[in-house]
C-alpha cells in the first residue's frame, strides 16, 4: 500500500475501487474541508449551478439576439461594444476592452489569442480547452479555413476570413450572421440559436431546425 | 455573495498573461456548443470548493494564479489534464495553509476506496 505514496499525489494513484482515482482524491479534499467546516455540499452545489447556468455562453447570446433584433442595438454594440454589453449586466473586468465584429456574406470574423488564451468570459461563461490549444492558436492564423474544416464549417471560397488576435486589453466577440427563416422568432428563441462557437468565429448561428424544442 | 460574472471576471483579472486557465470543457475542435463545461463530476466539485475557499478569503485569485500556474507548466500541452493540475495546486494551497497536508489527502483518499469497495454496486458510497 505505502509504496506508491510519493507518485500518487498527483493523482494517477491505481483505482483500486469502482471510484476513480480523482473522484476519490476529489471527495477526500471535499470531506477533509467539510470536516475543518471550510465547505459545505449545500455551497459546493451553488458554485457549480451558476457556472453552468448562470454564465455561459447565455451572456453572449443574449447580446447576439439583440443585435438581430434591434438595429439601434446592434449599431451600439458595434460602435462600443464595453457599454452596450454593460447596459444588459454583463462587466467584464475593468481595463479589458471588448469588440463586436460582425460577420457579413462577405467576411467572416474568428478570435484566437497566439499569446495566450485571453477569453471574454462574462460575456462568453468557460472556455473550451481546444481555445487555448497551441494547435488551435498556430493554425487558426496561419490557416483559418482548415481549422474552420476541423470544426466542420465551410465557407464560399470569395468569403474572406478575418482572424482577429486578442490581447490582454482587446477583446472580441463575435456577432454572428442571422440564420435564415427566423424572421418571426423573439429574442428569447434567437437567443437559443447563439451557439459559443458562433461568437468564437470557428461555428455558425444555428438554424431553428436544429435546435431542438 | 458576489455573482459568477464578478468572480469569473475577478479569476481572469488576476490571471492576464500567465494564464492560469479558466477551468474549460473537455472539449476538442470539432466539439460543439453543447460541450460540458465540465467533463466529469469530479471536475465542478473541484472548481467549486476552490470558488468557496476564495469566498472564505483563504486565498486570493493571484495566490491562487500562482499555485495553478506552476501545476499547468508541468502539466499537457493540450490542456487535456487541465482539473488534474487544478486538484494538485489546490492541494498544494491547502499544505501550503495548513489546512489539510498530503498525508491528510492520501488518508482520506484512501478512506473513499475503501468505502467504495465495501459499497453494493448501485447504492450510494458514504464514507
Amino acid at each position: 500500500m505505502g509504496h506508491d505514496h510519493d507518485h500518487d499525489h498527483d493523482g494517477e494513484g491505481t483505482a483500486y475501487s469502482s471510484l476513480s482515482p480523482m473522484d476519490a482524491r476529489v471527495r477526500a479534499l471535499e470531506t477533509l474541508l467539510t470536516e475543518r467546516g471550510l465547505v459545505d455540499r449545500a455551497a459546493l452545489d451553488a458554485v457549480v449551478e451558476r457556472y453552468e447556468k448562470e454564465v455561459g455562453p447565455h451572456n453572449g447570446a443574449q447580446v447576439v439576439a439583440k443585435a438581430w433584433a434591434e438595429p439601434d442595438y446592434r449599431r451600439w454594440l458595434l460602435e462600443d461594444a464595453d457599454a452596450a454589453i454593460a447596459s444588459l449586466g454583463h462587466v467584464g473586468r475593468q481595463g479589458e476592452h471588448m469588440v463586436a465584429v460582425e460577420n457579413t456574406p462577405e467576411r467572416h470574423n474568428m478570435v484566437v489569442c497566439t499569446l495566450c488564451s485571453c477569453y471574454p468570459w462574462p460575456v462568453l461563461g468557460l472556455p473550451p480547452v481546444w481555445y487555448k490549444s497551441p494547435a488551435y492558436r498556430s493554425k487558426a492564423v496561419i490557416d483559418p479555413r482548415g481549422v474552420l474544416a476541423d470544426f466542420g464549417v465551410t465557407l464560399p471560397q470569395d468569403m474572406q476570413i478575418k482572424v482577429w488576435d486578442s490581447t490582454a486589453e482587446v477583446r472580441y466577440l463575435v456577432v454572428p450572421m442571422r440564420p435564415e427563416g427566423t424572421e418571426g422568432l423573439s429574442q428569447e428563441q434567437l437567443t437559443a440559436l447563439v451557439t459559443r462557437d458562433s461568437m468564437i468565429g470557428t461555428g455558425l448561428a444555428r438554424a431553428p431546425h436544429e435546435v431542438s424544442a | 455573495m458576489t455573482s459568477a460574472a464578478q468572480t469569473l471576471a475577478g479569476i481572469a483579472a488576476s490571471c492576464g498573461d500567465g494564464l492560469p486557465l479558466p477551468p474549460a470543457a473537455a472539449g476538442r475542435p470539432g466539439a460543439g456548443a453543447g460541450d460540458e463545461v465540465f467533463a466529469e463530476p469530479w471536475q465542478a466539485q473541484v472548481f467549486a470548493m476552490t470558488v468557496v475557499l476564495h469566498e472564505r478569503g483563504l486565498f486570493t485569485w493571484p495566490e491562487w494564479a500562482q499555485a495553478l500556474s506552476r501545476r499547468v507548466r508541468d502539466g499537457a500541452d493540450d490542456g487535456s489534464d487541465y482539473y488534474r493540475c487544478w486538484a494538485a495546486a489546490l492541494e498544494d494551497v491547502l499544505a501550503d495553509r495548513g489546512v489539510a497536508s498530503a498525508g491528510d489527502v492520501e488518508g482520506a483518499t484512501r478512506q473513499w476506496h475503501d468505502a467504495a469497495a465495501r459499497t453494493p454496486h448501485g447504492q450510494p458510497i458514504e464514507l
